[in-house]
Parts: C-alpha cells; sequence; structure tokens
C-alpha cells in the first residue's frame, strides 16, 4: 500500500441518455450510511457530457461532492475512456472505498479498472458494513445464493464493491440539500477512443421493468413442455394482475426472452406472491426468487425441492390445476357472483 | 502493464484464444433437504456454461474466417478434462496454467496470470471469455485481461462479427442492444445462452486420443511474480461465510383434486391478503 491517507467513500455514478441510472441513485443512499459510519466525505464521480444537471441532481439525493467530469468524448459509456477518468482520480484523491452499481456497464468498467489500478473488487453486493477494524465488510451471495460471503480487502485501496441492482432502496430526494461540484479535466485522446458505439436498439421500457415491477408473478418451468403453454400463465397473470417471468430452461429453450429470467443468471425479483409453475426448483432459481412476500408452488413432483421454500403448494398436474385456478379467478370476478363452494376433503 | 499488441495478419484467419473455467455442474446441485445446504460432494463438472458458449462462438468465426482456436485455462490438473472436452468440440489445442502457487486466485491474479499465459501464446487477434463463470459470477476476469493487455474490451456480446481487422459485438445490456466496433486484438465476453454449443465430435476426440493438443504451463514457466499470484497476490478474503436463513415459510401443501386444492389454495392466498378478495 502507498503512503498515501486514503480517506472518503466514491460512488461511480452512471448517467445514461440524460438521466441518473437507478442504480446509482440506490447507490448513493447506501454509500451515504458507510460514509457516515466511516465519518467521513461521500462524493460521485460523474463522467459524462453536459450532465450538470445531474450531478445536482446525485447530490440532492445524498452526495456532499461531485467529482464532474464534463468532455463529449464521455457522452456515452465506453471502457477504456471511462476506466481513465477513474484511475486518474483515483489516484489523485486517494479515495479510501469506490463502489459501482452492478449494472453491465458497472461491471464492465470496475473489472477493467481492479486490473488497472490493482486493486481488489467485490462483485454484485448485496449488504455493506464496516468491521471494528474499519475495513469495508462487502456481503455477497455465495453460489447458489444459499450462503453470504464477507469479502474484506485489507492491504489494498481503495476498497472497491460492486453492488446489485434493485437491492439498496431509492434514497428520498431532498431538493434543499447542497453539495460541492468540482470540475476535473482528464484527457481522453484519439487513442483512448479505441471501441465506437454503432448501433443501440432499445428494449421496450415495458418489457424492461415488468418482472421487477410486478407484485405477482407467475413463473413458468420447464414442467410447461411448449412454449405455447405460456399463454397459460398469461391469462392467469392477467387475471391476478401479474406478470409471467421464467426459470432457465424455457428460457435457454427459447420460449421466452431472457429478460424475463429469474434466477442467479436471470433477475432477483422480491414480488409479494410468487407462483411457481413446472419449476423443480433448482438452487440457482431459488437465489432469485427466495425473499419473495409468499411463494406458491404447483408441480406434479412431490419430491421437487420447489415445495422446500413454498408456503403453499399443490401437489398435481398443472396442466389441470392451472386451468382450474384460471377458471375460479374468472367465477369470482364475474358478475353475478356464484360461490364457490368447496367440496369438503375426502 | 502494457504488452505489445501483435498486428493481424491477413492471410493466416484469426488465432482467437479462448479462457475457460471448470465448475460444479450446475444442474447437479441440490440443497439437502434436511440441513438446508448445498450438497456440493461428488457433483460432477463442467466447461463453465457461457465460457461454451464463448467456445462456439470463436468456432464459428473459424468456421467463417478460418485461422485457430486456442484454448486457456488456469486451475488444477483435474481441468484437463475440460480441456480435451474442448479440443473434442473442435478447438485446435489447449493451455493449462497450473501450480500450487496458484490456489486461492482472486479476480486480480487470476486475470494477471491469465494475460501472462496470452502473451507467451502471442498472435492474438481475439480473446474470448464466458460473460461470468457460473460458481463466482463476478463477470471480472474478462474486462480485468483487456486491462492488463491494454487492448479494447467488448462485454456481455450476444453476437460478434469480423470484419477485416475490426470486431463488432452486440452487447445485451439493461435497457436494449448496443453495438461497439473496435479494432483487433481485443477482447470480447459472451453471453450465456446465445449460442447452441456444438457436441464433440468422434474426430475430436481421436485428436484428443492421440495426445499432445493440451500444454501445462506452471507459474515458473510464464515466469510469474510469487506476489502477484495465488492467495498472495489476491487483494480481497472471503472474511467468513454465513448461511442464509429464509424465512420460515408454512409449507402447506395441497393434495387434494385440482378444484379443491385450488379453491382452498386462493382461501389462504386471500386471508394473506396476496390477492384481493
Amino acid at each position: 500500500m502507498s503512503g498515501f491517507a486514503h480517506e472518503g467513500v466514491w460512488v461511480f455514478i452512471e448517467a445514461r441518455r440524460g438521466a441518473l441510472r437507478d442504480v446509482s441513485v440506490q447507490l448513493i443512499g447506501e454509500a451515504r450510511r458507510i460514509a457516515d459510519r466511516r465519518r467521513t466525505v461521500l462524493s460521485g464521480v460523474l463522467p459524462g457530457w453536459k450532465v450538470e444537471g445531474l450531478a445536482r441532481r446525485a447530490i440532492e439525493y445524498g452526495l456532499d461532492r461531485v467529482y464532474l467530469v464534463e468532455n463529449p468524448r464521455l457522452e456515452t459509456y465506453l471502457s477504456r475512456p471511462f476506466t481513465k477518468v477513474m484511475a486518474t482520480l483515483i489516484r489523485k484523491y486517494h479515495p479510501e472505498i469506490v463502489l459501482f452499481g452492478a449494472s453491465k456497464n458497472g461491471r464492465d468498467l470496475g473489472g477493467r479498472l481492479h486490473a488497472v489500478i490493482d486493486t481488489g473488487l467485490a462483485a454484485d453486493c448485496v449488504r455493506f458494513d464496516v468491521t471494528d477494524e474499519g475495513y469495508l465488510d462487502m456481503i455477497r451471495p455465495a453460489f447458489g445464493g444459499r450462503s453470504l460471503a464477507h469479502i474484506h480487502c485489507e492491504k489494498h485501496r481503495p476498497q472497491m464493491a460492486s453492488a446489485r441492482m434493485n437491492v439498496f432502496r431509492l434514497p428520498p430526494r431532498d431538493p434543499s440539500r447542497t453539495g460541492e461540484i468540482i470540475r476535473e479535466t482528464v484527457e481522453i485522446t484519439d487513442a483512448d477512443v479505441d471501441t465506437r458505439v454503432v448501433g443501440f436498439i432499445e428494449t421496450p421500457r415495458h418489457d424492461v421493468s415488468k418482472i421487477d415491477d410486478a407484485k405477482i408473478l407467475v413463473s413458468g418451468g420447464y414442467g410447461l413442455r411448449d412454449p405455447e403453454n405460456f399463454a397459460m400463465l398469461e391469462e392467469l397473470a392477467a387475471l391476478l394482475g401479474g406478470a409471467v417471468s421464467a426459470s432457465r430452461k424455457p428460457v435457454d429453450s427459447g420460449w421466452v426472452p431472457k429478460a424475463v429470467q429469474v434466477g442467479q443468471t436471470g433477475k432477483t425479483v422480491r414480488p409479494d406472491l410468487y407462483i411457481a409453475v413446472g419449476i423443480s426448483g433448482a438452487v440457482q432459481h431459488l437465489a432469485g426468487m427466495q425473499e419473495s412476500g409468499k411463494i406458491v408452488a404447483i408441480n406434479h413432483d412431490p419430491k421437487a425441492a420447489i415445495f422446500e421454500i413454498a408456503d403453499y403448494g399443490i401437489v398435481g398436474d398443472l396442466f389441470q390445476v392451472v386451468p382450474e385456478l384460471i377458471r375460479q379467478l374468472k367465477a369470482s370476478k364475474a358478475p353475478p357472483p356464484v360461490p364457490e363452494i368447496p367440496a369438503t376433503t375426502r | 502493464m502494457t504488452h505489445p499488441a501483435t498486428p493481424v495478419g491477413e492471410k493466416r484467419g484469426l488465432r482467437m484464444i479462448v479462457c475457460i473455467k471448470q465448475v460444479p455442474k450446475a444442474q447437479e446441485l441440490s440443497v439437502d433437504p434436511v440441513t438446508k445446504t448445498l450438497k456440493r460432494v461428488g457433483v460432477p463438472s463442467e466447461i463453465n456454461p457461457p465460457d461454451q458458449n464463448a467456445l462456439e462462438a470463436a468456432l464459428r468465426l473459424r468456421d467463417a474466417h478460418g485461422g485457430e482456436v486456442i484454448v486457456l485455462s488456469m486451475g488444477p490438473t483435474s481441468f484437463e478434462e475440460s480441456l480435451e472436452r474442448a479440443i473434442a468440440m473442435g478447438a485446435d489445442r489447449a493451455y493449462l496454467v497450473t501450480d500450487r502457487a496458484l490456489g486461492g486466485s482472486d479476480t486480480v491474479p487470476t486475470a494477471h496470470t491469465l494475460s501472462e499465459a496470452i502473451h507467451k501464446i502471442g498472435g492474438y487477434d481475439l480473446i474470448l471469455c464466458g460473460e461470468e463463470t457460473t460458481d463466482s459470477s463476478t463477470g471480472h476476469v474478462g474486462p480485468g485481461i483487456a486491462g492488463h493487455l491494454d487492448v479494447p474490451q467488448i462485454t456481455y456480446c450476444s453476437a460478434v462479427e469480423v470484419e477485416g481487422d475490426r470486431v463488432r459485438g452486440t452487447r445485451m445490456i439493461e435497457d436494449g442492444a448496443e453495438t461497439w466496433e473496435c479494432k483487433m486484438p481485443a477482447v470480447v465476453t459472451i453471453d450465456f445462452g446465445c449460442n447452441k454449443p456444438r457436441q464433440p465430435t468422434l474426430t475430436g476426440k481421436i485428436r484428443v486420443k492421440r495426445g499432445g493438443l493440451v500444454t501445462h504451463w506452471s507459474a515458473a514457466d510464464l515466469n510469474l511474480d510469487p506476489a502477484k499470484i495465488g492467495l498472495r497476490g489476491s487483494p480481497t478474503i472471503v472474511a467468513k461465510v454465513e448461511t442464509v436463513q429464509l424465512p420460515d415459510r408454512k409449507g402447506r401443501i395441497f393434495h387434494e383434486e385440482p378444484a379443491v386444492a385450488v379453491s382452498l389454495l386462493l382461501d389462504v392466498l386471500r386471508k394473506d391478503g396476496v390477492i384481493p378478495p
């Protein structure tokens, strides 16, 4: 370690198409807590072009200071120029902690940067703490999400980590909050711009967020046997005001888009109600949904692992159970109400 | 650290190095219903699934442009199994960096060690890695290698094409598909599931049987600085591991015929207030 006193908590602030990324704002909230624990200043680094308004907004969410690096060559994210900005400022100011949102670009940047400045980087953390010795306790799910690993970086500075998206809550915005904006210049040469963006096809906002935002998710697995059977889940989800997600197998098989995949290699979701249909419950899938409010499993195999973490389960043929669910939900909605009198257990 | 980039040869086709890791087979993992912990003993291994997609991407580029596909891994000698499988699938040859001194490496010494091996192989146009491994899920080694080698990187690609001395990758990011282009040599990381990895062929298996296609390198063979590798060269440590305490769920299972089971289920869900009455 060098002889400098390393001080301050930094967050990389990701601007994308004129707005702050949610993951950056979530991170400001959590980093604020860490900076307060360390009794130090919380700064953001915002590379971009014409983003001073976003710097002010980031302060309103909890930053004390923003290092603003404006350059037309930083308008969209590119690995090498952004790595150069971060490496230059880290070498100039010696922060103790640097945090990134674990978006694709945040991981792309952190991965390159940690090799360039030779320090540790804990990926995809879901919790942070400060140890008695003052180290950042970087807590991330270990294989399968059944355990949490506490990662420490004792001898290298800065201590760096990325934070999983949508784990930390958005902090409240306080328009009266003030902070300092420090303009920094980092030269970005022709050689630094070693890649260019030649195309972008936007995914409709609805598709991006639908399973993140849904209060109820109806999730299908390989047990559905055929992509066409997902229509049945769509119908059930529509009746419940929810959305349809899936485990890995239907995604791998091309039945449903990757954007709706729940699990370790997909998304982490926390709906109020998660209905797993024909999902056996591989560890990787459980990692993505085990924090749901209530979990319902529908599976023909009473030994399926999914029942281990379900609040309620129906052991039965999903091709009978799901249509029955749809029928009873429709019946309960349809006027005049025909009360459904369940036969007593025989 | 900067290594001189090697100029691209026009006639010899593409020289590609695919970095792979051997991981426990994901589908075989299960949770012990009694102890609620992961059963890992006796779980068979496989090539990290995203690395299989990276290998397939490289083989397709070789099909289109000619050249060679070299597979590189770092790990114990048991990893040879995966390197041989990669050759059976169509890779030309493989290198395994294996040394006790490399044990306990985090992503920093891993990227450093692989970069040194890549430098020793030399003459590369493209380095391909999977987007992340299924056992560590960091996604940091690919960009780390690009940082060490000081070459451009295009991560999270679902499609890669090469034209002349340039590579183009379509990155699947949160809000869409972004296409980046850069000059080779470059590092690209490949999205899990973006292609269907080919099966090993009989000719491939025969090539493996004949032997001589997997080269072992030690830390000394790569002149690695002992302070920069393995546990000693790793900035991070795993201080402790805690078991996740999942909320204790009621686990009420209905075995009744569908109409009854569904009705009972809807009743309890309404009572819990998760669906409207």
